[in-house]
């Protein structure tokens, strides 16, 4: 028995279970998330969303996915049939893998790594990387200019993305991501978003990263990759049954990713913003805030047009973040001694 | 440089104003109705097909046949026939079917009847498979529905005690008409398939029509 429980206590079952929690956890809000967007979009144009199916159509997450999943999976003419099938696994396995690394709350880590952040940004590169292979290798005018659309943009944003997370960093002093929440103990104005001592900028730096983060995700209004009312579904175009469901899938996981990054990066994680209770509750409440504030942007604004898409990036937000990165490192310099709290 | 701020407080500034007019929304009831499960009432005027009426006490047609509405029609939908019943002073209508195929809903017939024996009808859930559930034979509605009202049976025995020598209903008909009063509710509806029942409200069934 003790025996049993050694095995099970060991570092490669937590990860193992931590991934199944990760993927279930990840299945079910991608699913639920759908249903909220729908709702939500019914809402926000003064219509009820999904009532059909279920009460306040609530069982429709699981038909879609009955309806998905009984559909075939069509292998078209003249597609790379080995990238076509590797693309909507290669989109899917990093939104997981940050996942894991990820601290719901102060014991709820899947792994527990100093250079989680580095981690989790050296994955979310991949997402690219897998949008692209769908595109090219799908044979198809339309997946073919989404895959262009999508490399340029996310070369576009990555810049700024990273640029934030540095200075960040530089505030920090650490890229483990539970030392980071542990650093925001006590109020809301311990959050990063609010310490103005290191970074005066902290709020503009916080809206730098969302812009991004919702350019990353291919999120409206930056939906660039599957514009549906002008590249059919974009990237996506020739996936049918579950193969365009894990894109689905990836897009919503990548939200949670994303929203979770944001939360543990300026929010304070799992922390309390009162001073009590803290834990996954917070964790959970302030991310789906973001997710929640993710879906109210998307109906509100209209996709933008690509060069505004790049100039915002190149001409607005790189200089910002620029900005705020030698600011954020003057002010340790001269206020903090160089290597932060 | 100065204008680039500006440009970019502006922006923001109507992103936001954006979030807040959506947020508004977003706690409004919703405007919109959920079609089948309710309808929104039919305004008074509504032309539909158009419909026999029925005489409250009788329960049978006010029309007698006198085909101006046949004439009227620019369509030529409409194909009437009457027959005079032992003692009646007026003819009585045994045939009125509407080839609503052709009808353009003009409404001249409506206005040509002069005693008010026809009207629009409310029903709007038309569909059909083919083009003969679209010939309607209005007669047989109008007694399919006298007698789901339970106006035609019971009223006209006491008529015809009261008139003495008042054939019964089999009488009313043609020799050719093959429909029995036992018949009748079967065979309308498989005339008039197309009229299903429509949702709550929609066929308002109006009593004082004469």
């Amino acid at each position: 028995m003790t025996n049993l429980l050694k095995i099970l206590l060991t570092e490669p079952f937590r990860l193992v279970l931590a991934l199944v929690v990760i993927m279930s956890f990840v299945g079910l809000n991608a699913a639920y998330l759908v249903w909220v967007e729908r709702k939500g979009a019914g809402r926000f144009q003064r219509r009820p969303g999904p009532t059909e199916v279920g009460y306040a159509g609530l069982i429709q997450p699981i038909a879609d996915a009955a309806k998905l999943l009984s559909k075939q999976l069509i292998l078209p003419d003249g597609v790379d049939a080995t990238l076509f099938r590797l693309a909507p696994l290669v989109v899917m396995a990093p939104a997981m893998i940050s996942l894991a690394l990820v601290p719901f709350g102060e014991k709820l880590v899947g792994r527990d790594i100093n250079i989680g952040l580095l981690l989790i940004f050296a994955l979310g590169s991949i997402n690219v990387m897998a949008i692209m292979l769908s595109g090219w290798s799908s044979r198809n005018k339309y997946a073919i200019i989404s895959a262009a659309r999508v490399v340029s943009q996310n070369v576009a944003y990555e810049i700024p993305t990273l640029l934030v997370v540095i200075t960040m960093i530089l505030a920090t002093g650490s890229m483990d991501l539970n030392e980071i929440v542990r650093q925001q103990a006590g109020f809301f104005w311990k959050w990063n978003l609010f310490r103005l001592d290191v970074n005066p900028l902290a709020p503009v730096t916080f809206l730098v990263f969302y812009i991004c983060m919702l350019a990353e995700t291919n999120r409206a209004p930056f939906d660039m990759a599957e514009a549906e009312s002008e590249l059919v579904a974009g990237a996506y175009t020739e996936y049918s049954g579950m193969g365009f469901g894990v894109f689905f899938m990836a897009e919503y996981a990548n939200i949670l990713l994303g929203c979770s990054v944001a939360t543990v990066l300026f929010l304070g994680g799992w922390q309390s913003p009162v001073g009590i209770w803290s834990g996954l509750f917070w964790f959970l409440a302030k991310m789906y805030f973001l997710v929640f504030s993710v879906i109210w942007i998307r109906w509100t604004f209209p996709r933008t047009q690509f060069y505004g898409l790049l100039n915002l990036s190149w001409k607005i937000l790189i200089p910002v973040s620029l900005f705020t990165l030698i600011l954020t490192s003057a002010m340790m310099k001269i206020f903090h001694g160089f290597h932060g709290v | 440089m100065k204008n680039a701020f500006k440009e970019i407080a502006t922006g923001f500034n109507s992103l936001v104003t954006g979030l807040r007019i959506t947020m508004g929304q977003f706690f409004k009831p919703s405007v919109t109705v959920q079609y089948p499960h309710e309808t929104l009432p039919i305004p008074p005027r509504f032309r539909g097909h158009i419909e026999l009426v029925r005489d409250p006490e009788t329960g049978r047609a006010i029309c007698f046949a006198c085909k101006l509405c046949e004439r009227a029609c620019p369509s030529d939908c409409i194909v009437v026939d009457g027959a005079k019943l032992d003692g009646a002073k007026k003819k009585s209508v045994t045939e009125y079917k509407l080839d609503f195929t052709k009808c353009s809903l003009c409404g001249s017939c409506v206005e040509a009847c002069r005693d008010g024996a026809i009207r629009f009808s409310r029903d709007y859930n038309l569909a059909g498979l083919n083009k003969e559930e679209f010939i309607m034979d209005l007669f047989a509605k109008l007694q399919a529905e006298a007698q789901a009202a339970g106006v035609a049976p019971a009223q006209k025995e006491t008529d015809a005690i009261k008139a003495g020598q008042r054939a019964p209903q089999q009488e009313l008909r043609p020799a050719g008409a093959a429909q029995t009063p036992s018949a009748t509710p079967a065979a309308s509806e498989e005339i008039s398939g197309a009229h299903r029942a429509p949702p709550q409200g929609a066929e308002p069934v109006k009593k004082d029509a004469a």
